[in-house]
């Protein structure tokens, strides 16, 4: 990655411009042009550097959400996340080193319908959902500082 | 927050296109003016209801493989002054304040931590140890080992 990409990432973690011609307006901040700007970020985004171009919306401004955890054997992990998936109310799956190995995010338009979504899945799994909704969101967030050490 | 604004906040969240004037883009798509569409993407920063606009970096193709959630018991009373605190940690990605689940989940402080070692996540996570001191009753890591699902629409994030 040359250097202005990499300024490309750090620098426009916060603050892209919210202009006419914003890649133009990063171009001239980097010395290139729109048509690099533009390149680039269509190739960070299909090598995956780059996730999105977009809003970062803070958690609970649509919908009501929690963060969930349960206990599964590790043998019916794979299906017991396929059927979580299944669900376009989850929007996160991670598998943890932990007994509670598998925590996901669900986000529902209202709080009956995260608890009904929250119920099918200890049914159909018959194990317990452990729910921790954000009470209080600490972080300033102004970005990630990059370390480019090792990319 | 009016229909219109939920409409524009799904809108830009989901990617803003990577033609020369983006947000004329969406304002078509959207069936509203440039100038509208930019009158309230400011707007909506200004009452927070957007937090930026960002090219949103990918940490775990960008080298950072040891991603952990790290989970704090900490008094209840002191949870917002120590909250802030390590919420301003220049490595924490997030910051929550959560229930816990007596008896089995003691945790009410969680924070992300991102490093390209272990010691590295271990050094940050020693950090936010010396940082509580003494209103550290118990923490516990949580790495993550597989990301099973992350989709695009993130108004939940690993937040919920």
């Amino acid at each position: 990655m040359m250097d202005w990409q990499k300024r490309l990432l750090d620098d426009f973690q916060r603050d892209f411009p919210l202009s006419p011609t914003p890649y133009q307006d990063i171009a001239e901040r980097l010395g290139v042009t729109e048509a690099e700007v533009i390149g680039a970020l269509s190739d960070l985004q299909d090598r995956r550097f780059v996730s999105r171009i977009g809003a970062v919306i803070p958690p609970n401004q649509i919908g009501v959400s929690t963060l969930a955890a349960m206990a599964v054997p590790e043998a019916q992990l794979p299906t017991i996340a396929e059927f979580i998936n299944g669900f376009p109310e989850v929007n996160h799956n991670y598998e943890r080193e932990h007994r509670l190995n598998l925590w996901f995010v669900a986000v529902a338009s209202d709080a009956e319908h995260l608890q009904a979504v929250i119920a099918r899945i200890e049914r159909h799994t018959n194990f317990a959902v452990l729910q921790l909704p954000l009470l209080d969101d600490f972080f300033i967030d102004l970005g990630f500082k990059l370390d480019w050490r090792h990319v | 927050m009016d229909d219109t604004d939920r409409r524009l906040m799904r809108a830009s969240q989901a990617g803003l296109p990577l033609t020369p004037e983006p947000y004329q883009t969406l304002a078509e798509q959207l069936c509203l003016s440039k100038d509208e569409v930019m009158q309230r993407l400011t707007a909506m920063q200004e009452q927070g209801l957007i937090r930026r606009i960002a090219a949103v970096p990918n940490h775990y193709r960008l080298g950072y493989r040891f991603n952990g959630m790290t989970v704090w018991e900490v008094p209840d009373e002191r949870i917002d002054e120590l909250g802030l605190k390590v919420g301003q940690l220049p490595f924490v990605s997030h910051c929550y304040h959560r229930p816990r689940h007596l008896p089995e989940w003691p945790y009410n402080l969680f924070a992300m931590v991102h490093g390209k070692t272990q010691a590295e996540a271990e050094a940050q996570i020693r950090q936010i140890a010396d940082l509580l001191g003494a209103h550290n009753r118990g923490h516990d890591v949580l790495y993550s080992t597989k990301i099973l699902k992350k989709t695009g629409f993130r108004s939940g994030q690993s937040a919920g």
